[in-house]
């Protein structure tokens, strides 16, 4: 009885503090933490830092971090433009945004942010996909 | 010393992969831009998959532009029989894949050894694992060769080769079932092989080719580990004793790029008449 007892807490205890995407990764300034770590990976990889050269960085994590609120189910607006549009004539490739998604596991590993959460986060972006890659 | 042309092309593809190897710091990208476990693992057979399933994958991390080449080693041990796997594969820019693989079948209890080689050749049509909505597909073909045809001629085979055909498709969920990511593979295979053809082709039992359905599917458990199922349809052409479905339960694990492992629990069946042959299966493979 008591293990039964021990085994359904067990069970359905993550159920009970199940927490939404935003709550997992911590809020705003653990996704604004998640996305800097990200940006400080990509600017020392040589292979897509030259996407990174003539923008403003500031602005960059700012709206990656709105974005992924956003998506998140976070209390934000993000206020940038769509991904077709901002990322036109770029000429990304797929090979940079497999190493751009190696960076943003990378950074969410770092920081300790679940398996679950990170692939609800990759679940929602990986269909931007087609809006950002170039061929 | 005779050479046909199937003789000179095995020569050659193991020329050339001596050559890939030799030279592989040289001459390819330092990583493969596909992401971690894109590549699968080895098959029995060569071609990039799972364990006894080819997959529309195609095998190392090899993108757009390009090559990529992998060497494996693969063991199963089952209740009276052994097989040993020595293969190796070439990939360029996620769409060709050139594979080889050496067979031996070692009959630990009937006594003797049996053994074949794999060309294989597998070519993605359409479809990213990954990204779009549309799976990836493949077609493929191995051409099989015994080098040992005695027993197979005994025990009712007709032909010491053949070619197996397949098509697969392939598709990962990232956020799949329980929040972790999944990946299903189906492929349709084309094949008059007994034993993987190990027991030869065609048979005095049957002897025209079947369609055969084969399936995996795995749950990562985070990026690194995997567990997974898979089932492959045989077909049963042989009189002597008759051949049933194969299938496995198994644990992958990619570390990095550059090495993967996978360890099974088989149930082969019944081989030549000897029934519930279940054991252990363990693979290792080395992408460049």
């Amino acid at each position: 009885m008591r293990i039964g007892v021990l085994l359904a807490v067990l069970l359905f205890a993550p159920l009970s503090i199940a927490q939404n995407l935003y709550q997992q990764l911590g809020e705003k300034e653990g996704i604004e933490t998640v996305v800097e770590e990200m940006l400080y990976r990509v600017g020392g990889d040589d292979r897509i830092a030259h996407h990174f050269t003539d923008v403003d960085i500031m602005r960059v994590h700012k709206l990656i971090s709105e974005q992924i609120c956003d998506v998140s189910g976070g209390p934000c607006d993000y206020s940038g433009d769509d991904m077709k549009t901002s990322h036109r004539n770029m000429g990304v490739t797929n090979a940079d945004f497999n190493a751009l998604v190696e960076h943003l596991i990378a950074a969410m590993e770092k920081h300790d942010i679940p398996v679950a959460a990170q692939n609800q986060l990759l679940g929602l972006l990986a269909p931007m996909h087609g809006d950002i890659v170039e061929n | 010393m005779k050479m046909n042309i199937r003789d000179s092309l095995v020569y050659g593809s193991r020329f050339i992969l001596a050559g890939v190897l030799l030279f592989s710091s040289a001459t390819f990208a330092d990583q493969g831009t596909r992401l971690l476990a894109t590549g699968g693992a080895s098959t029995l057979e060569g071609a990039g998959g799972g364990g006894i399933v080819p997959w529309a994958t195609l095998s190392s991390y090899a993108g757009k532009g390009q090559f990529g080449a992998t060497v494996n080693l693969s063991e199963v041990a089952v209740d009276d029989f052994r097989l040993s796997v020595q293969g190796a594969s070439v990939s360029w820019n996620n769409r060709i894949e050139l594979s080889y693989a050496e067979q031996t079948f070692d009959l630990s209890t009937i006594g003797g050894e049996l053994s074949q080689s794999i060309l294989g050749a597998k070519v993605r049509l359409a479809g990213d694992l990954i990204y779009g909505d549309l799976p990836q597909v493949s077609v493929g073909a191995q051409h099989k060769k015994n080098n040992d045809y005695a027993l197979p001629s005994a025990v009712g085979s007709q032909d010491d080769s053949s070619v197996d055909w397949y098509v697969s498709a392939a598709k990962a969920w990232l956020d799949g079932p329980f929040h972790r990511t999944w990946v299903a593979n189906l492929t349709l295979r084309s094949s008059k092989a007994n034993q993987l053809g190990l027991l030869g082709f065609g048979g005095d039992k049957e002897n025209s080719r079947d369609w055969l359905a084969e399936a995996s599917v795995a749950a990562f458990l985070n990026r690194y580990w995997a567990v997974g199922i898979e089932y492959r349809q045989k077909p049963d052409n042989l009189n002597f004793a008759e051949e049933q479905d194969w299938k496995d339960l198994f644990v992958a694990y990619f570390p990095n790029k550059h090495v993967s492992v996978v360890g099974a629990y088989t149930d082969l069946g019944s081989i030549a008449g000897l029934d519930d042959q279940t054991g252990w299966y363990l693979s290792v493979q080395a992408a460049f």
